[in-house]
């Protein structure tokens, strides 16, 4: 009898050994080529004036209006990768893989390649330290992680200035970025808090999802500049203050109150319905007439 | 835009990740060979030949190599023996060449000092001084004064060596290229090339925390520093998707690439053509103050105190764009048509 129950308590040693070795700590794999469902910011070009959402102040509203997509014909922004707090709302997809320390097989690094321009990203997990306040910012920033439970915690900083949304909506390189990496079988979440002294009135917090696709593959995409429209030398596109045409088409084409559309930590809350009620709404634009044939 | 290989794409990740490796191990007060020898001053490794000296008033530029060393710009006086301490630390070799890119204290007031510590021998016996200092001969007029007259500098401080168009040198089996813009910052500014590190020290036509200090006093003008800001932009050659390649030492502040020089070139601009439409409107000084030209990026680069505050760029500002226009016949093709 004593001798069975030795052996009930061996064997059940030997089973649960295999993940008496794992970590204390619940780490997921996020290894995988992955795909974004259709969503509004990586389908479609948002509208010029279009700040909806967004926890901006004036700085940042001027700034928008002031832009102009010509910019992207100036061959010295022509090639700027989206940066790492943009970059999930990118279109297309991407590709995670673990870096590991050959001799302790600890992970020290995730690795992330994003189709558009093929932007690298690397996630220390080693605790090593930041880079210096005097050394380059970079597109994608310097990211540390840590386990949180199961979800990936990335802190980031030393980013280069960005944009918020893709029609001028800036973000300041002394922003700072924290996401978390959630994983729940074939679905990725991804939680991105961006706080921006310099252009938010409160964090804006974003979220993205993501489902594995074992067979995607990325596209060569990396990009060096090349003269492709002519401009004067020096050239800068912007609009000067108050002159900028193309504002009012997003709220007049939607029925939304300009100043809904204007943005600002006030209209991302439930209350500003109360007030959205009272305010006017600019009139739809005029149809144009059919073409004839 | 165009592809390019994976090769390049490494090469670029490697000097991103050696920069921030590097740095890191500086910022920890890492006992490796040469960085971080004092606790004040920062080693940080730019690329090739060269290293950014950090906390000694203005950024030092330090040039390594087997025949000697040469530096862009000195910092203040106060901070010569650790500056001379931290290079001591990188090479042996002595300092032969000290460029100044302006005349501003916390960029040449180690001059002496450091001039004194350094060897130069142009070759005739007998002749051997401390290190040759260079700089642009309008900044040599800056600093001295007709005779009889106190100079605003004293003599001590002055160059060595000035030069009027450009001037190249050979150091270290490197080309060292310096420019001079017709009037940025002052009219005795300095851009100095490294050919083969592929680094530009720009003194502070490029500082990228403040908005650029047009000192119109010493001749500086605000179309003179947008149009050294594209002379600068014109010499790098970024790295695929706009990182890396090319690095700029600015005068005071971070390391930067052509990127960042390049946004910080957009925003000069820009403010320039808001205030000389204010001006074609015929406002006043205080109107256009009210009118914040600058409001969008007073965040990153304004300043209400200190010694170069928004209120000193935008009159600084105001002030040369009217007397362009008085000079021009009053509206000589705005700067908005000129950027248009």
């Amino acid at each position: 009898m004593r001798h069975a129950r030795c052996s009930v308590i061996l064997a059940s040693i030997l089973w649960a050994w295999p993940f008496l070795a794992c970590p204390v700590i619940a780490q997921v794999d996020l290894s995988g080529t992955w795909s974004q469902p259709p969503a509004p910011d990586n389908t479609t070009d948002p509208f010029i004036g279009d700040y909806t959402g967004l926890p901006i102040n004036d700085a940042a509203r001027l700034r928008a209006d002031s832009w102009t997509a010509e910019k992207w014909t100036q061959e010295e922004h022509e090639c700027e990768p989206h940066p790492a707090d943009y970059a999930f709302r990118a279109p297309g997809g991407m590709r995670i893989w673990p870096e590991t320390n050959p001799l302790t097989q600890e992970i020290v690094a995730w690795r992330v390649t994003m189709y558009w321009m093929n932007a690298q990203r690397t996630i220390y997990m080693d605790g090593r330290e930041p880079p210096p306040p005097y050394a380059a910012s970079t597109w994608e920033g310097f990211s540390t992680g840590k386990w949180e439970g199961d979800k990936l915690e990335v802190t980031t900083i030393h980013l280069k200035e960005g944009w918020l949304r893709r029609n001028g909506v800036p973000r300041s390189e002394k922003a700072s970025l924290v996401e978390y990496f959630i994983r729940h079988g074939d679905f990725l979440t991804i939680v991105s808090i961006v706080k921006d002294p310099v252009y938010l009135t409160e964090p804006l917090v974003r979220t993205e999802h993501w489902v594995l696709n074992p067979g995607y593959s990325l596209t060569p995409s990396l990009c060096i500049p090349r003269h492709e429209i002519d401009h004067p030398k020096g050239w800068v596109s912007h609009h000067l203050p108050g002159t900028n045409p193309w504002l009012g088409e997003f709220p007049s084409m939607y029925g939304i109150p300009v100043e809904a559309a204007r943005g600002g930590a006030e209209t991302i809350y439930p209350e500003f319905l109360l007030k959205l009620q009272t305010l006017p709404i600019p009139p739809a634009p005029e149809k144009k007439a059919e073409p004839t044939k | 835009m165009a592809q390019q290989s994976a090769s390049s794409r490494a090469g670029t990740t490697s000097v991103v990740l050696a920069l921030a490796i590097a740095a890191t191990s500086v910022g920890r007060g890492a006992a490796a060979p040469g960085y971080g020898p004092t606790p004040d001053l920062h080693l940080l490794p730019v690329q090739g030949r060269v290293y950014m000296l950090v906390g000694a008033g203005a950024n030092i530029t330090v040039q390594v190599g087997d025949q000697a060393l040469v530096l862009v710009d000195a910092g203040s006086a106060q901070m010569s023996d650790q500056v001379i301490s931290a290079i001591k630390s990188l090479s042996p070799k002595p300092i032969e060449f000290i460029v100044n890119t302006s005349v501003d204290e916390d960029h040449i007031g180690g001059n002496h000092n450091l001039a004194k510590a350094g060897h130069f021998s142009s070759g005739l016996p007998g002749e051997e001084t401390g290190a040759s200092v260079v700089a642009h001969l309008a900044a040599l007029d800056r600093m001295s004064a007709p005779s009889g007259k106190k100079p605003p500098i004293p003599s001590d401080l002055w160059p060595t060596d000035t030069y009027d168009n450009d001037r190249w040198e050979l150091f270290n089996d490197e080309a060292v290229i310096i420019k001079h813009p017709r009037a940025a910052h002052t009219d005795g500014d300095s851009i100095v090339f490294f050919r083969r590190s592929d680094v530009v020290s720009t003194g502070d036509i490029f500082t990228p925390y403040r908005y650029p200090m047009i000192e119109l006093e010493k001749g500086g003008s605000i179309n003179g520093e947008i149009d050294a800001l594209n002379q600068i932009i014109d010499l790098m050659v970024p790295d695929v998707n706009e990182e890396g390649g090319t690095y700029v030492i600015p005068g005071h502040g971070r390391l930067c690439d052509r990127a960042d020089i390049v946004n910080y070139r957009d925003m000069v601009t820009i403010i320039r053509d808001r205030i000389e439409n204010l001006l074609k409107e015929g406002k006043t000084l205080e109107q256009v103050r009210a009118a914040k030209p600058t409001l969008d990026y007073d965040g990153i680069y304004g300043a209400d105190t200190g010694p170069w505050t928004t209120d000193m760029f935008v009159a600084a500002v105001y002030s040369d764009l009217s007397k362009e226009r008085v000079q021009g016949g009053e509206v000589k093709g705005s700067a908005k048509e000129k950027n248009e």
